[in-house]
């Protein structure tokens, strides 16, 4: 009993070290095809149109409420130290730094994620990709490359249209509803937000995000088991596993790029 | 869906994604405040900097004209050498002061440069000799008391 319960942990952690191994092997992979992928641009700008554009909605209208919000939490706060005129900076710096790119690869890896995984596991159970390697087309870099790049392209722009439209949502509450001074809002966010510290800094993380997201999807799905269940499980592993990456993600580089001076 | 459409959908999602980017360096960022002119080096020796950052502005008549590029101790003076990047437009006599002040009263610091009368100019390289250092809260409170115990005697 005692021994059959150690050898089914021991199972799984092998399994989980041979599937992050097989899974770096799989990055290796997309790596090395995707010089092929983008001679045939075409296929990534169609990839970019369903995971990116696509996901353009739900993003802004995101982006939108998130901003709100933070205006009016950050107003209700700043106002007990007689600092409400910081608000624009405190709505800014939230987003750019870590609201921005993080929730925006979040709502990637749901919207879209999810699906690149479940086409993936689908084309494999009913056997495209066999059939595209029996006629000497690489599906890595036929299916898997272009999915890859259009997510490391779309990411950081959905981020950064996401900490636009946040700003615009803390400017309607804070400065339209509640009349915080426009002035003051605008000048107090410009001088604390700085362009490479803060900007260019979202900017890597959301990249960062982009290839971690996309990588976990692709992979799920190209190792998915060919049948009904295994793709609706890959699916819910895509999500849950690419949402953890993220926020563990988001820690380490934080770490790193603000280490507070 | 054609092609072309979706060519289209994705240019305009591009476009909008870098418009983002740029209203983000411009508006929301301090892109557009960045100095691109160029600038000389002066230092100064202050015996306490307070809470003096490195980015942090130096004014002159309250205008900006330069930010403080680097903060270390001296090792053989015991006080902090602070380097500052003034814009080359401005030339400022050799007998300038430069204080440390607030902005508000809670504000941050920044370094204030209030210029002499000496006709020779301050080269890129040289040093301000005549500094005053941060206000100290405790200090002032210090000195406060001090100042009110002797009243009182």
């Amino acid at each position: 009993m005692i021994i059959e319960n150690l050898r089914s942990i021991g199972h799984r952690i092998v399994n989980a070290v041979w599937r992050i191994g097989y899974a770096s092997r799989f990055f290796m992979l997309i790596l090395l095809y995707s010089g092929v992928s983008f001679r045939r641009f075409h296929l990534i700008i169609k990839e970019i149109f369903s995971s990116g554009v696509m996901s353009l909605i739900i993003i802004l209208v995101a982006g939108l409420f998130v901003g709100m919000v933070l205006g009016l939490q950050g107003y209700e706060t700043l106002k007990r130290y007689g600092a409400e005129s910081a608000l624009g900076s405190l709505v800014a710096l939230s987003l750019v730094r870590e609201l921005g790119p993080v929730l925006a690869a979040l709502l990637f890896a749901s919207r879209a994620g999810s699906a690149m995984t479940a086409e993936i596991g689908l084309m494999k159970a009913t056997d495209q990709i066999s059939a595209m390697a029996l006629m000497a087309i690489n599906p890595i870099a036929r299916l898997v490359a272009p999915r890859f790049w259009a997510g490391v392209i779309s990411v950081p722009l959905l981020a950064a249209l996401f900490s636009v439209m946040g700003v615009f949502g803390g400017y309607l509450v804070g400065v339209v509803l509640i009349g915080v001074d426009q002035g003051s809002f605008w000048s107090q966010m410009q001088s604390g937000v700085d362009f490479r510290y803060d900007i260019v800094n979202g900017m890597i993380k959301s990249a960062v995000f982009g290839v971690v997201v996309t990588v976990i999807a692709l992979f799920e799905g190209y190792v998915a088991p060919p049948t009904a269940e295994g793709v609706s499980g890959a699916t819910t592993r895509t999500v849950v596993q690419s949402s953890l990456a993220i926020l563990f993600l988001d820690f380490i580089l934080t770490a790193f790029m603000f280490q507070g001076e | 869906m054609t092609r072309t459409t979706l060519d289209l959908w994705v240019g305009i999602f591009v476009v909008a994604g870098f418009a983002a980017l740029t209203v983000l360096a411009l508006k929301v960022g301090n892109l557009s405040t960045y100095n691109t002119s160029e600038t000389y080096q002066l230092q100064a020796y202050f015996s306490n900097i307070g809470g003096l950052k490195s980015q942090a502005s130096i004014k002159s008549s309250g205008v900006l004209i330069g930010r403080v590029s680097q903060i270390s101790l001296d090792s053989e003076r015991f006080e902090a050498k602070v380097t500052m990047l003034i814009d080359k437009r401005y030339q400022f006599p050799k007998d300038t002061f430069a204080n440390i002040l607030t902005s508000g009263l809670l504000g941050e610091q920044y370094i204030g440069l209030m210029p002499g009368g000496d006709e020779k100019f301050l080269k890129a390289g040289d040093e301000i000799k005549k500094t005053q250092s941060a206000m100290v809260l405790e200090d002032l409170i210090g000195k406060f008391l001090y100042s009110k115990a002797e009243d009182s005697n």
